[in-house]
């Protein structure tokens, strides 16, 4: 039992950049090494700061990277299915709130004004995204491509810097897809969000994406453009190896 | 247009006149409104979950600026204006815009597929298109290769284009701004430009229902606008202080009238839902005073409560059941004129407070003063539906053609078979042929760039309405449908098809019926199920399905359709009763050209798509086999191929297939009697 093995990834600020592989190459777990939810025994996991300024974060604490402005998705559903949309987003804005027990306690005054600032942050989330429909729904009232959304919108209510999208598309038929693309387009160049999508649905993620980085049982075995990978030899035996159509992947 | 015509009654609007332009154009009247009252709220828009407000004056000055802004980029008086989009302020601001140089804004349906879109951007010429978002944008710009007239596309949402790449392209805010700048060079321009309309111009361009043709553009000038919108006020007046919700496509006129003109003349707020999705819970949270809506509207809703009600409790039903009945008796005794038992008035109240009043609040009309109901016939059974509830729900009948409108229920005279009494101002007469003809100062300068059509729709300043009708003894108007759709059944009496559609459309079950007849020797139908109610009722009662072709196709949804059917024939007269229904593997849809945009079904259309379905309706066998064309929402269209199933109604008393018809049926000939019918229910 291996996981993950001799991986050297790069993940450069401002492109749409996408991990894909086969199931069992170790997308999800190198995403959890990522966020803080594994911690490797070998090897560092360097993040640079816009300031040039380098932090080794593979022994952080999950809630001091979500602070350095990495923020996920989880390919399973991970909201809180008893509340509504609204409160799920406010959630994602916990770790920029601050304030003692004391001025939280009072509310009035100071809090309530930074609550209306966090609502203002999560109104321009749910317009984005255009959840106003169901704003007040209770998340396990939704159908799955919401929730998804959903789950999208509370990763961004963290003002990330780095979002990471853990099968983002999964489930969903193809116009669900479609939107879901157009909205992680948006958030890439017009919000000016790093995007890494984790997926091994090629077909949209190749179209979308400006770089691309293949794994397969814990190594990288190519890097590029989409067009660049679409020719990688490696890729193709990687995917079609010698179980022809097992996954249905279409290069 | 004669001259008799244009000295309407917008002519000689006294009162405060400004100065600086004429109160009888739409742009006049914004501009006095924001002098008399520049701090009330003239629009309201939900944003980020918040109503933001906008004052008359605030409401001018942005009009002002993207009126300017036009002009900075090269609009001139003639030009046309297309605009597309959701009900949004930028929608208005741009329409009076466009209005205030002269120019013509020409609204475009923000769900029309690239064909339709193509035509009206063509027939109308328009140089400049206003479109909401992306996605309207996207349309555009496949469409611009082959209408090269169109020099710009101003946007006013820009999330997804900040990427594009188009020198065409421009952000309205930016288009604002241009108008700033000239302002700050040349401060009279805009009165300037105001003071040159004349109110006899072309203010707007409006596309027409499109249920017998491809929708023409008919020209409607300042005054036909205004002098319906000042029609209506006379009969229903509205005051400064109410609300109304605008979430009915403002390319249709019904929109047009309330949104602009009738707004601009009384001074009410508009309201503007967050986005499609939240209109009911916005109605809800603004209940407006007023709502002017097609037919479909209303039906949604009765089924909406209808099917809520099945999935209720017993307890529940039955105290829903006792109420509406109640509700029905006091609204029955109302139309009668006779005054309510005291016995019924406590029950009455008793209902109202235990389930019509909580109703009306759920759907979001509990302050409803007037609701209208136009542009097709709402059957009886959902007019009764709402006064029991307490709404006092309202026909009204008009065309594109007239600005909207020329013949409506008055308060407190209201019945169902009648359309109404003609506007004041507005006279209505019946040709020899039978044909309504109307003539007001609302009446059309013409279709642009058809001087046939206009020719053929206009006689002497009359309208000809292509409708058959006559007048009732109690001076109202009945219309009894298209004068081309009118059936001669097999025993020689006329009917009225949208009578019998309407009776079928009342099951929560059914969500479109036409029926044929006129030819053969019986009544027949296609019906279309509600896709959304059948889905449940097949829920509730284990009836395991797939799709919308496989749910129709179930023999327990033919059963629940067969049981509704009965019911309704046994309310016809004999020759009208339908014999043999098919349910439609499809749902009847605006994007496949089955229904007008305003979801009126275009008969000749479906008659024509559906011959092969509507010859085996007469034929022998109870199965065939169908291939259809399906378009999906990208433009892309696809092949499938069914197995329908025909059912023959038992009815022992009706005309069977294989039966001579029976000698002729009562109720007079040429008139749909409907209020037999209405009784029986």
């Amino acid at each position: 039992m291996t996981a993950l093995d001799d991986l050297c990834v790069t993940f450069r600020r401002g492109p749409l950049q996408a991990l894909i592989g086969p199931n069992g190459a170790g997308k999800t777990s190198l995403l959890n090494c990522l966020c803080g939810l594994y911690r490797p025994q070998e090897g560092s996991i360097t993040l640079t700061d816009e300031a040039g300024a380098e932090h080794r974060i593979d022994r952080l604490p999950p809630h001091r990277i979500a602070r350095l402005g990495i923020a996920r998705t989880f390919q399973n559903i991970e909201l809180f299915k008893h509340m509504t949309v609204l409160d799920n987003l406010m959630l994602g804005r916990h770790a920029h709130m601050e304030g003692s027990v004391l001025s939280c306690g009072l509310y009035w005054g100071r809090q309530q004004a930074r609550e209306i600032e966090h609502r203002e942050e999560v109104e321009r989330i749910i317009d984005f995204l255009e959840l106003q429909p169901i704003r007040r729904t209770r998340v396990g009232n939704l159908a799955y491509g919401q929730q998804k959304l959903v789950e999208l919108g509370r990763a961004l209510a963290l003002q990330p810097e780095f979002l990471l999208l853990d099968e983002p598309m999964a489930g969903m038929n193809s116009e669900e897809k479609e939107a879901l693309a157009r909205y992680v387009l948006d958030v890439n160049e017009e919000w000016g969000v790093t995007t890494v999508v984790i997926d091994h649905d090629m077909d949209v993620v190749m179209d979308i994406s400006d770089h691309v980085a293949v794994l397969d049982f814990g190594r990288k075995i190519a890097e590029g453009t989409p067009e660049q990978i679409r020719m990688d030899r490696a890729v193709v035996e990687a995917y079609l190896g010698d179980e022809h159509g097992n996954g249905g992947v279409g290069l | 247009m004669s001259d008799d015509v244009r000295s309407g009654p917008a002519a000689d609007r006294g009162g405060a006149a400004p100065r600086v332009s004429s109160p009888a154009t739409l742009p006049g009247l914004l501009v006095s409104r924001a002098r008399v009252t520049p701090d009330a709220v003239a629009l309201r828009e939900k944003e980020f979950g918040v109503w933001q407000e906008m004052t008359w004056a605030g409401y001018l000055d942005r009009v002002r600026r993207f009126s300017l802004g036009l002009w900075a980029l090269g609009v001139v008086p003639g030009d046309k204006v297309a605009i597309i989009g959701d009900n949004r302020p930028e929608w208005v601001i741009t329409e009076l815009a466009a209005q205030a140089l002269g120019a013509v804004p020409v609204g475009i349906y923000q769900d029309s597929v690239l064909e339709e879109l193509r035509y009206v951007l063509e027939a109308s010429g328009a140089r400049i298109v206003v479109a909401e978002d992306q996605e309207q944008v996207d349309k555009i710009l496949d469409v611009r290769g082959q209408l090269p007239g169109i020099e710009r596309i101003i946007y006013h949402d820009a999330k997804g284009l900040g990427v594009y790449d188009s020198e065409h392209l421009l952000f309205f805010p930016i288009v604002e701004e241009l108008g700033e700048a000239l302002d700050r060079e040349q401060p009279d321009l805009f009165e300037t430009t105001l003071q040159t309309l004349d109110p006899n111009d072309v203010a707007l361009l409006c596309t027409t229902s499109g249920t017998t043709s491809t929708p023409k553009l008919a020209m409607l000038s300042h005054t036909n606008l205004i002098s319906m919108a000042e029609q209506l006020q006379q009969v229903d007046p509205m005051v400064a202080e109410d609300d109304v919700v605008s979430f009915l496509p403002l390319a249709w006129i019904g929109e047009q009238m309330v949104t602009l003109s009738w707004a601009l003349i009384v001074g009410f707020t508009i309201d503007f839902p967050e986005n499609s999705g939240t209109v009911r819970r916005d109605l809800r949270e603004i209940g407006p005073k007023a709502i002017v809506s097609p037919p479909r509207i209303w039906e949604s809703m009765v089924s909406e409560v209808q099917v809520k009600m099945e999935d209720s409790t017993p307890l529940k039903r039955y105290v829903y059941d006792w109420s509406m009945a109640v509700g029905k008796d006091m609204a029955d005794a109302r139309f009668d004129g006779r005054v309510a038992s005291s016995v019924l008035v406590w029950k009455h109240r008793l209902a109202e407070a235990l389930t019509l009043l909580p109703l009306k609040d759920q759907l979001g009309l509990r302050h409803i003063r007037r609701a209208y109901t136009g542009g097709a016939a709402l059957g009886p059974d959902v007019f009764r539906f709402f006064h029991a509830m307490g709404v006092n729900l309202k026909q009204l009948y008009g065309q594109t053609e007239v600005s909207g409108l020329s013949v409506v229920h008055r308060d407190g005279d209201i019945r169902f078979q009648t359309v109404g009494r003609p506007l004041p101002g507005t006279e209505v007469k019946i040709a020899e042929n039978g044909e309504i003809l109307t003539r007001s100062p609302a009446v059309f300068l013409g279709y642009h760039g058809d001087e046939q059509a206009t020719a053929e729709a206009l006689e002497d300043g009359w309208l000809r309405s292509s409708d058959a009708g006559y007048m009732d003894d109690h001076g109202h108007l009945v219309v009894i449908d298209r004068a081309k759709d009118v059936m001669i059944l097999a025993d020689g009496t006329t009917f009225s098809p949208q009578f019998i559609e309407n009776q079928l459309k009342f099951s929560p079950y059914v969500r479109e019926a036409v029926v044929f007849g006129g030819d053969g020797p019986f009544v027949a139908a296609l019906v279309a199920i509600d896709y959304e109610n059948a889905g449940k009722w097949a829920e509730r009662h284990q009836v395991a399905y797939t799709t919308f072709t496989d749910l129709a196709q179930k023999p327990e949804i033919y059963a629940l359709v067969t049981d509704h059917l009965t019911e309704v024939n046994a309310t016809l007269p004999p020759a009208a009763r339908i014999c043999r229904f098919l349910l439609l593997h499809k749902q009847l849809d605006a994007d496949d050209a089955e229904l007008t945009r305003t979801r009126k079904v275009r008969r000749r259309f479906i008659a024509e798509r559906y011959a092969e379905l509507v010859e085996a309706l007469y034929g022998k066998g109870d199965r065939l086999d169908v291939e259809t064309e399906i378009a999906y929402q990208d433009g892309r269209t696809a092949t499938v191929r069914h197995e329908l199933r025909i059912e023959t109604l038992g009815a022992t008393d009706g005309v069977r297939p294989t039966d001579t018809p029976e000698p002729p049926a009562p109720g007079p000939t040429g008139t749909p009697a409907p209020s037999d019918r209405s009784e029986a229910t």
